[in-house]
């Protein structure tokens, strides 16, 4: 009982990583239709901010070595944000009518990326260290033990959700974006700068990976290709969700990360792996629109 | 007064076959040494893909992320038979049990399992290659056109089954090889494939096999089913609407490239000496389809192109400079969606066509087109004229 939900926390852990990735692509896929393969890579951006936060804290005494997180999600979305806004002005806004194309572009730049990566990080793997208030773990029965990072970014992942929900659903500026890719000649008929809600939308979308990377740095090590070892499962989380649907997403990354993580506990990390993406597969066939469908005509 | 060479030219895309053809038939083996030539077979082996993508993705509008599985499935049933010819008792009487592949004997397992009994026979194996492929394309394509699944969806769900597959494969390393493969393959039936000779006998297989297959494409392209696939990616609902089922259409054409993809798994294997999971990933998957992009999604010939220039490009970038690698091909697929959609073959449709039919004229060797500006419609496999997909925001 105790390790079944043990196994259950661990899952959802990769839960909230996997959830802030998707909830980027849900934006940029899910909205615009922008296929960006270099998604991971946008997380790792926001990784490798807050490793280099952590370093430069850990010069200025220990109360930034213990508080430097603070500051470090809200750099990681920013860096993100602009590192997208900009691949937005350059490359994508040429391409929103070839959304096929976006793909291999992407895959391009997310391949230029890496490689930028390596050659100013290394190819080692770096991992920040952890505040000192965040080691340690909380223990409800003698028998259950949670780590304290865990806790932290799944209140992160929560806060975060919410965030991006009452951005795009219930803000002035979210009506705007979905109005834009609902119709966007109308939304240009009534005076939307559509230009700038692409940007702007296609920026957030990569900040929150950005955000998803410096939840990731408590869980796991970077190194420059740890993006593509998400974007698979991160596009899988948005398909099945139900592209553009925010709580489609929400709940497939929550089965998916959970399936996963408990099958991994009676089957083995390939084995759990294999099996997840097959039933994911066996249900996108008999529900091609994923679970929540998206009741907006396109 | 026509010339005789105005036969042979005014086919549309027999010239460029046969180009191809003097290309890798006579200047590479002239010009190379055996190395050379067996580094291009290796690369040609890659262009089978390429040639199947080029059909499925650029005429069909299915653009799959997972070519690499069916590349891996004929890849590994000719690196199955071959491994069990050098596993003979006597070869492998220091293993526990002897008979059995290395590596299996490695983890402890001390029967052949059954998948691997009937690639004893290289009957079974020659048609194992040929048929598996189009038969687990097939299956997936009615899984999903029937269900209407089609372009990010597809490439995503191809994605993903091309990972099952190599973490399969990682994952079950004493059935499979792991992540290492299958390697030391020596001999097929007898003849041993890593002499000089060989490997200029296989290059000569592997290069009449593949102008067998692009001819094949662009049969399949000129006849009423080529045009009516060309018409579903372009119009789809206007095509069901006319009373034909979209989705065999577009899993014939699937099976097709599968079969391609197949077969030049399995040339590989020959060439190379072995099969790993590196070979067929998300990695790989996704090189095949710059293959086809760089040689214009469009033309099964660029496609050939394509994968010789890349592959060339990566040989001798990453040799010099390998960090310089990544930058590079990144920057060619940008480059190439954003500034050639149509590859090589746009550009040479776009820039160099005119001109060189032009010259082709002015010596008697071809009958000026008489009609003017009108491009020919896209409908041989040669490098024809850019017809933009439509896009499927407009749906």
């Amino acid at each position: 009982m105790a390790i079944v939900a043990m196994q259950g926390f661990a899952g959802l852990s990769f839960f909230s990583v996997l959830l802030l990735m998707a909830l980027g692509l849900a934006i940029i896929f899910g909205q615009m239709r922008v296929i960006n393969m270099a998604h991971g890579e946008f997380m790792v951006i926001g990784a490798y901010t807050t490793y280099l936060l952590s370093v430069q804290a850990a010069g200025m005494g220990s109360w930034a070595a213990d508080y430097y997180i603070l500051w470090a999600i809200p750099a990681a979305f920013l860096a993100a944000f602009v590192v997208g806004m900009l691949i937005e002005i350059i490359m994508i806004r040429h391409l929103y009518h070839r959304p096929l194309d976006t793909l291999l572009a992407t895959w391009g730049l997310a391949l230029i990326m890496q490689q930028a990566f390596r050659s100013y990080f290394g190819a080692r793997e770096v991992s920040p260290r952890t505040p000192s208030w965040l080691e340690g773990s909380w223990r409800p029965t003698p028998m259950i033990d949670i780590p304290l990072t865990g806790l932290a970014i799944m209140a992160l992942t929560i806060v975060v959700t919410l965030g991006v929900v009452w951005l795009m659903y219930r803000s002035r500026w979210g009506l705007r974006v979905r109005a834009t890719m609902t119709s966007r000649e109308m939304s240009m008929a009534v005076g939307i700068n559509t230009r700038w809600v692409d940007r702007l939308t296609f920026a957030l979308g990569c900040g929150v990976a950005g955000i998803a990377g410096a939840a990731f740095t408590m869980i796991s090590s970077t190194g420059p290709t740890s993006g593509t070892l998400y974007i698979v499962d991160t596009f899988l989380v948005v398909v099945f969700g139900g592209a553009g649907s925010i709580s489609g997403t929400v709940v497939s990354a929550f089965l998916i990360a959970q399936g996963q993580s408990i099958l991994e506990f009676f089957l083995g990390s390939s084995m759990a792996k294999v099996t997840t993406l097959l039933v994911i597969i066996g249900i996108l066939m008999l529900r091609p629109e994923g679970l929540f469908k998206s009741k907006v005509r396109r | 007064m026509t010339h005789p060479l105005s036969k042979i030219l005014e086919k549309r895309g027999l010239p460029g076959l046969l180009i191809l053809a003097l290309l890798i038939l006579v200047v590479i083996p002239v010009t190379m040494d055996v190395d050379g030539i067996n580094l291009t077979g290796r690369f040609l082996s890659f262009a089978f893909v390429a040639v199947g993508l080029a059909l499925a993705w650029g005429y069909g509008g299915l653009l799959s992320l997972g070519q690499g599985l069916f590349f891996g499935i004929g890849g590994y049933a000719m690196a199955m038979y071959l491994k069990l010819e050098a596993s003979t008792p006597e070869a492998t009487r220091i293993q526990t049990t002897p008979g059995i592949p290395d590596f299996m004997d490695w983890n402890q397992i001390t029967a052949l399992p059954w998948f691997w009994e009937p690639f004893n026979s290289l009957t079974f194996t020659i048609v194992a290659i040929m048929v598996l492929p189009a038969l687990v394309a097939t299956l997936i394509g009615f899984a999903l056109f029937t269900r209407r699944v089609t372009g990010v969806f597809f490439a995503i769900i191809m994605q993903a089954l091309v990972t099952i597959a190599t973490i399969l494969i990682i994952g079950q390393q004493g059935f499979t090889g792991g992540v290492n493969g299958i390697t030391d393959l020596r001999t097929l039936k007898g003849w041993d494939i890593n002499t000089d000779s060989a490997l200029v006998i296989l290059y000569f297989v592997n290069a009449v096999l593949l102008l067998a297959m692009i001819a094949l494409g662009m049969w399949i392209l000129s006849t009423k089913y080529g045009r009516i696939l060309m018409a579903t990616r372009d119009q789809e609902n206007r095509i069901r609407f006319s009373g034909y089922n979209v989705a065999y259409f577009k899993i014939f054409i699937f099976a097709v490239a599968a079969f391609m993809s197949g077969i030049g798994g399995a040339m590989f294997t020959l060439q190379v000496g072995f099969m790993s999971p590196s070979i067929i990933g998300i990695i790989p998957s996704i090189e095949f389809v710059i293959f086809a992009a760089v040689g214009g999604r469009l033309s099964l010939l660029g496609a050939v192109y394509g994968t010789l220039l890349v592959t060339y490009a990566r040989n001798l970038i990453a040799e010099a400079y390998p960090e310089f690698w990544l930058f590079f091909i990144g920057g060619i697929f940008i480059a190439v969606v954003m500034f050639a959609p149509y590859g090589l073959a746009g550009l040479y449709q776009k820039y160099l066509r005119r001109p060189w039919e032009r010259f082709l004229a002015s010596r008697g060797w071809m009958r000026r087109s008489g009609n003017g500006n009108k491009t020919p419609p896209a409908v041989s496999g040669s490098p024809s004229a850019p017809v933009a997909p439509a896009t499927e925001t407009s749906k």
